[in-house]
């Protein structure tokens, strides 16, 4: 049988897994944006498996409005993406230093 | 075991295969299209997990609309992979120690803690959608026309930084275009129906040096 614990540590894996991609794509920001999209993923699938497990409709509201946030999101963010490689023709997180923070 | 372990554990591999191939694909695009499998496993567990309408929005709105925009804009840009990928591997050792502690850490706690085998029932004999209606827009109908003017900002912010005006565009300008009057484009000449012909003057000798 499969346990609310079993739908968790899924979420766990997927969640480190996108830790890792945002370790490795340092440079790409593209790849930087879909890691972010699997995170927000991984939480929405330990909102739907409390839910269900739970017996309570309040979590699947919450992953509704997760859902609309996550999708302004990556809207705005390849929005600023397009217009960085518009002015600078490149993606690289490294040549993002005009501000010199 | 059961036919729905089977599923959750089929989707499961998908999935986190997917999500691996996500991370350390080569291609951008291919990157995508891997994400796209990896929200349609997710999907799938949610239909184990019966919450239809979200799993059947993922699919439309997210991968219907979402995904593709991510696969448009990777498409459009010329991207050198070469210099994006310099040293990707040099920090994949502690990549890997940081996720698998992170990981182990998360499942060891909720592997333990949550050892809930029974689903408790939704108390309603309502479909999914219809309970999850019912509750969007009596309890959460305040958040749901934030959420509405969320994505109204995304759209015209989206809109608004990507918006460029050409130089040589050609466009019209309705305001001007109104606010014209005749005597700036036409201006009457009186002048007379026939001139005369002034009289041909003598032309110059040419002196010769």
């Amino acid at each position: 049988m499969i346990s609310l614990g079993h739908y968790l540590t899924l979420g766990a894996i997927l969640f480190a897994l996108s830790i890792v991609g945002i370790f490795l794509n340092r440079k790409n920001l593209i790849v930087l944006l879909m890691a972010i999209e699997l995170m927000l993923l991984a939480v929405n699938m330990n909102f739907v498996a409390f839910s269900h497990y739970l017996g309570d409709m309040q979590g699947q509201i919450f992953v509704f409005f997760i859902l609309t946030v996550a999708a302004a999101e990556s809207a705005i963010g390849l929005a600023i993406l397009v217009l960085l490689f518009r002015n600078r023709a490149s993606i690289n997180v490294d040549e993002l230093n005009s501000l010199k923070g | 075991m059961n036919v729905q372990s089977a599923f959750f554990y089929l989707f499961s591999a998908i999935l986190l295969f997917a999500a691996f191939r996500v991370i350390t694909a080569r291609n951008p695009v291919h990157a995508a299209l891997y994400l796209v499998l990896a929200f349609f496993q997710a999907s799938g567990i949610w239909m184990l997990l019966r919450a239809e309408f979200l799993s059947i929005s993922l699919v439309l709105v997210y991968i219907g609309a979402v995904m593709v925009l991510f696969l448009f804009v990777v498409m459009m840009l010329d991207i050198n992979l070469d210099l994006l990928r310099q040293g990707f591997w040099n920090h994949f050792p502690l990549a890997a120690t940081l996720g698998a502690v992170v990981a182990l850490e998360l499942a060891a706690v909720v592997m333990t803690g949550f050892r809930v085998y029974t689903p408790q029932p939704v108390p309603t004999d309502l479909s999914n959608t219809h309970a999850l209606g019912i509750v969007l827009y009596t309890e959460y109908l305040y958040p749901v026309q934030i959420a509405a003017v969320i994505l109204l900002v995304a759209l015209i912010a989206a809109i608004a930084l990507t918006l460029r005006e050409r130089k040589d565009s050609k466009a019209q300008n309705p305001a001007d275009q109104v606010r014209v009057r005749a005597q700036d484009r036409v201006s009457l000449v009186k002048m007379d129906p026939v001139k005369p012909t002034p009289a041909p003057e003598a032309a110059p000798e040419e002196k010769q040096p």
